[in-house]
């Protein structure tokens, strides 16, 4: 408690009693202007409390709520696009593809979707990443890249348990079902490095050219050209999906890996469907 | 100012304005009541406020046909489509330098002005100066002059009073509803935003502005007046140096003046003590105490002093634009002279003519000048199209089947003209690397058409490949040219090609 309050002798003006090293405080009236916004101040927040949900327990008088406005937005804003989401549903994509307007569209929607669902296994820019995870901008496809071909793998997805229309492959497991030998193994790996021109032991190689002959050609191709009909890989390209050297080749013969893709359709709208569709096409490897 | 000589008699008769002396730091405001005045500068004025007024008022009713689809209003700032429209010229929000370039090109100018003449943008055309001196005119129009106005205020608050006061400020109101108007109209189609806002219709932003710069304009020019000058604006202080004994500013010639006294008494200079200067000062000081930051140059003093000389039969410009070199010299040979003709005529001869040229003028035009070319140089060069590239950097590259290396480019078309004619792009860039624009035709040659967007941003997608087996560095330079229907580069930009580290 200030005590020492003293009248100063030039001004007339009380002083507030605090004194610091002999400087003294007059107690000066707040400027009236100052004062009476601060009031104002006061009285605006007791009206904003009332009327806002201001204390938990308070609903506020005006009943305004934070999610009911964003929900009301986000209504707003499917609103809007819902002329266009019409015309994207009940079209095909090569129709969106064909018409600048839909396009472009289906360009900016499909970027926002893909970030949203595709971009967490298949990379922000579609690239995809090692042990399963297929890059979308490259040219090589296991189920077709046709805008077709993308839109049916994104509606019913990979091994997903879905329907019937899945993609759905089996490449049997020759190594631990014992269908072949390790040595076996081994050579149909040298025969597979071969394809591609990158085979180090010529004689593994012939040797396994004869097993591959028996048990890998109906689906990978007589050279390795693979067969999208059912989703076996090119093998005679330099895209591997589980990893290109030996090692991982023999890795795959032994015990394949079959990753899996849910299916899109019935969680995404269809004309999101058709946006994504467009979108992975123009990634850089659409045919 | 460091040979200022005027008389500071007035201000050293007052007590110290100091807490020492017992007097308050704050002092409340003296309220100001102008008299009319008539004269050469206040025909100057009156001129320029109209020019000044029907400049501000007229301008965003112009028309400029630019062709369909596009705002036909000579000056606008089209915030929603980020376009500043000025009669032939049509910016984009990156070139907002020219709108820099612009205020600093005032600035220079005000600098110049100032070195010169003094405080002639504070006295005739500064927004403050305008409109308090229309709201001077409408208070005099319904309230009468000086003397009237002041007995009003000091009488009784009866109907005369009240009808009186309602309708100055009703009037006021009206003025700044049309300012804050007029300002929303730069932003806005004048006529549309006008029906708009006269119908309940327009937005809230643009009500939000209509009141904010309706409500400034009463509060600034109705009731804030000089102490705008005075107190707020920083203008006044700063513009201290540019001035210098050379500028021309309002003086009162004291050598000539003083001793102040009675009309026919021949011991006293010609300075009648009339206050004539003093009750016509829209800031309500005295010229007599010499130069002083609230005087804002606007010479109505002089205009009220010329007309009581002229009554006098004595010559006119006892308070006149002058420079204070010429004060000083002329006070100088007329230090020991009694009041009388021969001492005005040995003040008169003493002057010279203003200095216009010196050191500070000159570096102000060189500054002005310089600004002015550079400008120029940059509007004239201005480029109507421009290419950019942004590489994807997501996958930095792709490896294709074969082996090749392919990057994918977003190539934007800023087309700021409304030509729309296609234009090629070439790649410039070693031997091998191929080019595919994404959903475009192809020319005559091979080559990708791309369409410009009129007014507008076109956008595509580029993939550039190597094939396999060609050997690519980690990062390859490479141009992307846009042709014309003739085969003429008209735009340009350089990006790289990534590929694996080696």
């Amino acid at each position: 408690m200030p005590t020492k309050i003293e009248k100063d002798a030039l001004t007339g003006t009380d002083t507030t009693g605090h004194e610091w090293d002999g400087v003294k405080e007059l107690n000066n009236p707040l400027p009236k202007w100052w004062l009476y916004t601060f009031y104002a101040c006061i009285a605006f927040a007791v009206v904003w409390m009332v009327i806002y949900p201001s204390i938990p327990g308070w609903k506020g008088t005006s009943g305004w709520v934070a999610r009911e406005a964003v929900v009301a937005e986000v209504a707003a804003a499917q609103a809007r696009n819902a002329p266009m989401m019409a015309r994207l549903r009940e079209a095909t994509p090569a129709q969106i593809q064909a018409d600048p307007e839909l396009r472009a569209f289906a360009q900016a929607g499909g970027r926002v979707a893909f970030a949203n669902n595709c971009a967490g296994c298949h990379g922000a820019g579609g690239q995809g990443a090692l042990g399963g995870f297929p890059s979308l901008a490259d040219d090589d496809w296991i189920w077709g890249g046709s805008l077709e071909a993308i839109q049916h793998t994104i509606r019913h997805g990979v091994r997903a348990n879905e329907s019937d229309d899945q993609r759905q492959s089996i490449m049997p497991r020759f190594g631990a079902d014992g269908l072949l030998t390790r040595a076996q193994v081994d050579d149909v790996a040298e025969h597979v490095l071969s394809l591609a021109n990158r085979a180090t032991d010529p004689a593994a190689a012939a040797r396994g050219a004869v097993i591959y002959a028996e048990n890998c050609v109906a689906c990978h191709g007589d050279r390795g050209e693979g067969n999208r009909e059912v989703g076996a890989p090119r093998l005679s390209d330099q895209v591997w999906l589980y990893g290109a050297s030996k090692r991982d080749i023999v890795a795959m013969i032994n015990n394949p890996r079959a990753g899996v893709m849910p299916a899109w359709q019935g969680r995404l709208d269809p004309a999101m469907v058709n946006m994504l569709t467009v979108y992975v096409h123009s990634l850089g490897g659409g045919e | 100012m460091s040979t200022i000589d005027a008389p500071h008699r007035a201000k050293a008769d007052r007590p110290a304005a100091s807490p020492a002396a017992g007097q308050p730091l704050y002092a409340d405001r003296v309220k100001v009541y102008p008299k009319r005045v008539f004269g050469r500068v206040r025909s100057v004025k009156w001129a320029v406020l109209v020019a000044c007024l029907a400049l501000y008022y007229v301008l965003p009713w112009l028309r400029w046909d630019r062709g369909p689809g596009v705002p036909d209003q000579a000056v606008l700032v089209d915030i929603a489509h980020a376009r500043l429209f000025f009669f032939w010229v049509e910016l984009w929000p990156q070139e907002i330098y020219f709108l820099a370039g612009a205020l600093i090109l005032g600035a220079f100018a005000l600098f110049a002005v100032s070195s010169l003449f003094g405080r002639l943008w504070c006295g005739f055309t500064c927004p403050q100066t305008v409109w308090t001196d229309l709201f001077m005119w409408v208070e005099r129009w319904i309230q009468g002059d000086r003397n009237a106005r002041m007995k009003l205020d000091q009488g009784p608050r009866d109907a005369n009073w009240w009808t009186r006061k309602a309708l100055t400020h009703g009037v006021w109101l009206l003025i700044a509803a049309a300012t804050g108007g007029a300002w929303v109209m730069y932003f806005n189609d004048a006529p549309s935003v006008t029906h708009a806002i006269l119908t309940g219709r327009a937005s809230l932003e643009v009500y939000f502005f209509f009141a904010l710069f309706a409500g400034f304009t009463y509060l600034l020019a109705g009731w804030a007046r000089e102490q705008v000058c005075t107190y707020m604006c920083p203008w006044p202080r700063f513009q201290a140096a540019m001035l210098d004994e050379n500028s021309l500013v309002v003086t009162y010639r004291d050598w000539r003046g003083e001793p102040r006294g009675k009309p026919r008494d021949a011991a006293t200079g010609d300075c009648v003590d009339c206050f004539a200067c003093v009750h016509v000062c829209p800031t309500g000081i005295d010229i007599r105490d010499g130069q002083q930051l609230e005087c804002i140059g606007c010479g109505l003093c002089v205009d009220a002093c010329d007309s009581v000389m002229g009554k006098l039969g004595r010559p006119k410009g006892l308070i006149a634009f002058e420079t204070l070199r010429n004060l000083s010299a002329s006070a100088a040979a007329t230090a020991a002279m009694p009041p009388g003709e021969a001492r005005f005529k040995a003040g008169m001869a003493a002057r010279h003519l203003p200095r216009f040229i010196r050191p500070r003028t000159m570096m102000y035009a060189g500054a002005l000048a310089v600004v002015s070319l550079v400008m120029l140089g940059a509007f004239l060069l201005r480029s109507t199209l421009d290419v950019t590239v942004i590489r994807d950097r997501a996958p930095l590259f792709v490896r294709l089947s074969d082996g090749g290396i392919r990057n994918a480019y977003t190539v934007k078309i800023v087309n700021k003209t409304r030509e729309e004619a296609p234009l090629a792009l070439v790649l410039q860039a070693p031997e091998g690397f191929r080019m595919v624009v994404q959903d475009v035709p192809d020319d005559a040659e091979g080559r990708p058409l791309l369409s410009r967007r009129a007014d507008g941003i076109a956008q595509y997608r580029v993939l550039v490949t190597v094939p396999g087996g060609q050997r690519v560095a980690d990062s390859t330079p490479v141009t992307f040219r846009l042709l014309d229907a003739t085969g003429r580069a008209v735009a340009s930009t350089s990006s790289t090609f990534a590929g694996p580290r080696p």
